[in-house]
């Protein structure tokens, strides 16, 4: 890292990282709770190990000076490795508390191990922190690319990346302490929250001041996306996690919205970091990798403006389709039933945009596993896009709502959809970073390919099944009028298909396990090509 | 539109401008009505706030993620109101910093569940949740046994006044001395929890020892209370159903 830096670079370096060590100093010190002495103190240790690594590299030789003609690949390549971190850890949670709804005792009587702290880190750990890193790895690659320009500076990538690290570690941490906010996948505290803002501002300038030395007059589509998702989860990220602290020395803070209001912005927020998190950022990832990995261009350009203005637009109003039948008024549900089933077409017109793209090219689909995996995706954005439009319709969701046909849904756009496009960005990426022609091992990614395909498929169908028959179970009435089925039977249904989906996500983490492997393999064996690229159009337009 | 569209594409804050206007629209025409119209801010005459025993359980239902798989919000759907009791409103969550109206109910509802069960039954099955019914899968909490901190109720107490609770200086003042009493029934500060929070107030050593303040208390005066804060409800759906 430090080595990729310019001295005076480096001396800026120093000093953040000693900044960084006395916030975490002073949080430490000050704090009256658990909680926040342990992040200060993670944020001390952060901050003192970054000041031996850059203070011990001061006064190393210099970077080449024609570094300015080359794209900057050191933080992409960081931002790989943690994304393949947070990969094993937010899906090992999954797992674990997959496996907990079958097998309750599975799990030690330690109040970090309950299932109700575990899932958030499941949630975070794998949103964030895989999802998180991967949008922001492959973003600063594709911005380069595409602007065919360097990042504006070399210090900011890293402040963007460490501290975005440093905010899902404080959160995972967090929850095992049992400290929440409890809103759904915002339950980090809000010094964690406020940290976020700090580093999201410091990621939203780097991404324009590099846009603004693009040698391309046109702002290639992939960077529109990224952009969005850059700008609207941050409006989302302030608006949902406004709160006021119990004190400035406690972790503990109660939100600012209560009750109708509370559950309109948190459904705002939460549904729209599935919208502008989990799919305009990895939009953004398909319309750069798909085309460069097919060597076809993008089908059609007009599709792409409509699908991510119809995208933008329409996906604001949805979040109250989580609402229906609740105490949400009448009309904003039916605003959101209205404008979800609407965004079926710009989500469509996204996924066949892609597929068309492939048009000509299936030969490559057949014997490419990496493009197939994005393939795949595309495949399965289009799925849970009609899904989800479907839930969204009132009397579906009378059925689905509250049952594990949510988690379905959710998990066929996850696994399906956000995963599999993340792999396939980063099969193209680490062996392109490390200056090789393929990964060490591309049996290896079949490998992978075929038990991601099959973990999702028995995770998806499961809970398809799981959720169905809850619903039913729930709404069934016998001739006398009375209920057909206690709770406890539904529960008690329950349990072959929590088995099944834990032996699917286990088949979806061995892949995992063995495309961290082949990407350790990848990045290992050339350490000297490893350099940055020189500027070079790309033939992604 | 399209060679607008062309020319858009030159200028980075011409698409960020637009990318803003374009996402707020619809979040604005969304929220900003519910923070006026009556349906959403009226309070029902009878809603109190929690006591502070029950808002520490609250903290702690939160703490231990008890949301993740249990909802508090009734539909208005026949089975949900003959299952769990009359459907929820909203003005019921007025006071509550956040909600926790839930998204997944691995466990029922919850938000009729006051007087449903005796205390015994929750401590008994919050401890081991399988000696009491054999085929459930929820997480056994021995660990709310330990004593029960009251350190910050005070304060948030104060934070929640502020955010517009209706707790009042005297309210915040004995947040300390309400919880412990409200957990001793025999002590000389219970009757003062019920004047302040009203007579239905729950007064009782709810993990069956009045000697020590344990989370368990808090736990299970907030699961007594699920439900018991407004009658509204009850009034609404008598006049839905004649
Ligand atoms: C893994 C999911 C899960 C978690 C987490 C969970 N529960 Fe449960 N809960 C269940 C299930 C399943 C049932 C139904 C079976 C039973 O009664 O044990 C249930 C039942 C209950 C009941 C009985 C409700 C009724 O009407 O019969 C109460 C009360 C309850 N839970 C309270 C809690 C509290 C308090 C917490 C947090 C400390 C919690 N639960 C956490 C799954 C969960
Ligand atoms: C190894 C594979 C995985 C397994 C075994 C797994 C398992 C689980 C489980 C058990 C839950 C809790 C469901 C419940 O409460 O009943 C859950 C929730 C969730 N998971 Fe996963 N998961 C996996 C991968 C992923 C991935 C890759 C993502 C995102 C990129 C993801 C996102 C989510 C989300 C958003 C929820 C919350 C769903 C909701 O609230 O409805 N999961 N997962």
């Amino acid at each position: 890292m430090a080595g990729t830096l310019s001295i005076p670079e480096r001396q800026i370096a120093l000093l953040l990282s000693g900044l960084l060590a006395l916030l975490g100093l002073v949080m430490a010190a000050a704090a009256r709770h658990g909680v926040m002495v342990v992040h200060g103190a993670m944020a001390l240790g952060l901050g003192v190990v970054l000041i031996f690594i850059v203070g011990g590299a001061l006064y190393d030789p210099a970077p080449p000076t024609d570094r300015m003609r080359r794209y900057y690949d050191a933080p992409t390549r960081f931002g790989i490795v943690m994304t393949l971190v947070w990969a094993l850890i937010g899906m090992s949670a999954g797992v674990w508390v997959a496996a907990l709804l079958y097998w309750p005792e599975a799990t030690p009587l330690w109040p970090a191990t309950s299932f109700g702290r575990l899932r958030p880190v499941h949630t975070t750990g794998i949103i964030f922190g895989f999802g998180g890193n991967a949008l922001i790895a492959t973003s600063f690659h594709v911005l380069q690319r595409t602007a065919r320009a360097r990042l504006a500076d070399s210090v900011s990538p890293w402040v963007v990346l460490l501290g975005y690290n440093l905010f899902c570690a404080w959160a995972v941490t967090g929850y095992l302490m049992g400290s929440t906010q409890s809103k759904e996948y915002a339950e980090a505290e809000w010094y964690a929250d406020l940290w976020l803002v700090v580093i999201w501002v410091t990621y939203f300038i780097l991404y324009l001041r590099t846009l603004a030395r693009r040698a391309e007059p046109h702002i290639y589509v992939a960077n529109w996306y990224y952009l969005a998702f850059i700008l609207v989860v941050a409006m989302l990220h302030i608006v949902n996690n406004l709160a006021l602290p119990v004190r400035l020395t406690t972790a503990e803070s109660f939100p600012i919205w209560a009750g109708v209001q509370d559950a309109m912005v948190q459904w705002w927020y939460g549904h729209n970091a599935v919208a502008f998190f989990l799919t305009s950022g990895f939009l953004g990832m398909l319309y750069y990798f798909l085309p460069v990995r097919s060597g076809r261009p993008i089908w059609s350009y007009r599709l792409s403006i409509l699908s991510f203005w119809g995208i933008t637009f329409f996906y604001i109003w949805v979040g109250s389709h989580h609402l229906h039948y609740t105490a949400l008024p009448y009309w904003a549900q039916t605003l959101g039933m209205t404008f979800s089933v609407m965004l079926l077409v710009p989500s469509w017109a996204s996924a066949g945009n892609a597929i068309a793209t492939l048009n000509g090219a299936w030969h490559k689909v057949r014997d490419d596993a990496t493009l197939r995996f994005m393939f795949v995706a595309a495949v399965f954005y289009g799925l849970s896009t009609f899904e989800g439009s479907f839930l969204a319709i009132r009397p579906v969701n009378s059925l689905s709502h509250y049952t594990d046909w949510t988690v379905g849904h959710v998990h066929s756009g996850t696994l399906g959809w956000v995963a599999m496009i993340i792999f396939g960005a980063l099969y193209t990426l680490v062996p392109q970073l490390s200056g090789r022609e393929t990964m060490a091992s591309p049996r290896a990614v079949e490998w992978h390919f075929w038990l991601a395909v099959a973990g999702t498929l028995v995770y998806v169908v499961s809970m398809w099944n799981a959720g169905i028959t809850q619903g039913l179970m729930w709404r069934t009435y016998q001739e006398s009028g009375a209920l057909s089925y206690s709770f406890l039977e539904s529960v008690r249904a329950m349990a072959p298909y929590y088995l099944l989906r834990t032996i699917g996500g286990a088949l979806f983490l061995t892949g995992m396990v063995i495309c961290v492997w082949n990407c350790r393999a990848t990045m290992r064996v050339a350490p000297g090509a490893a350099t940055d690229h020189p500027l070079v159009a790309q033939p992604a337009e | 539109m399209l060679r607008l569209h062309y020319n858009l594409e030159k200028l980075s804050m011409g698409l960020v401008g637009a990318i803003i206007v374009a996402a707020s629209i619809g979040g604005l025409v969304e929220i900003a009505p519910l923070f006026t119209i009556d349906e959403t801010v009226a309070v029902p005459d009878d809603l109190r706030p929690h006591t502070p025993l029950e808002l520490a359980g609250r903290e702690i239902y939160i703490r231990e993620g008890c949301y993740a798989c249990h909802s508090q919000m009734v539909r208005s759907l026949a089975d949900e109101i003959d299952r769990y009791g009359p459907y929820s409103l909203a003005g019921e969550s007025a006071y509550d910093h956040p909600m926790l109206w839930g998204s997944k109910r691995t466990g029922p509802d919850l938000a009729r569940l006051g007087g449903k069960y005796s205390d015994l039954w929750h401590v008994e099955h919050l401890v081991d949740p399988r000696s009491v019914v054999p085929a459930s899968i929820m997480p056994a909490y021995p660990w709310l046994a330990r004593p029960l901190d009251t350190g910050l109720l005070h304060d948030k107490l104060a934070t929640l006044a502020r955010l517009g609770v209706p707790y009042d200086e005297a309210m915040i003042a004995a947040a300390k001395t309400d919880a412990l009493a409200q957990s001793r029934p025999d002590s000389d500060g219970a009757e003062a929890v019920t004047v302040r929070y009203g007579g239905k107030v729950a007064v009782r050593a709810f993990d069956g020892d009045p000697e020590t303040l344990t989370e368990m208390d808090a736990v299970v005066a907030y699961l007594q209370s699920l439900g018991t804060l407004t009658e509204a409800p009850y009034r609404v759906l008598a006049e839905d159903r004649p």
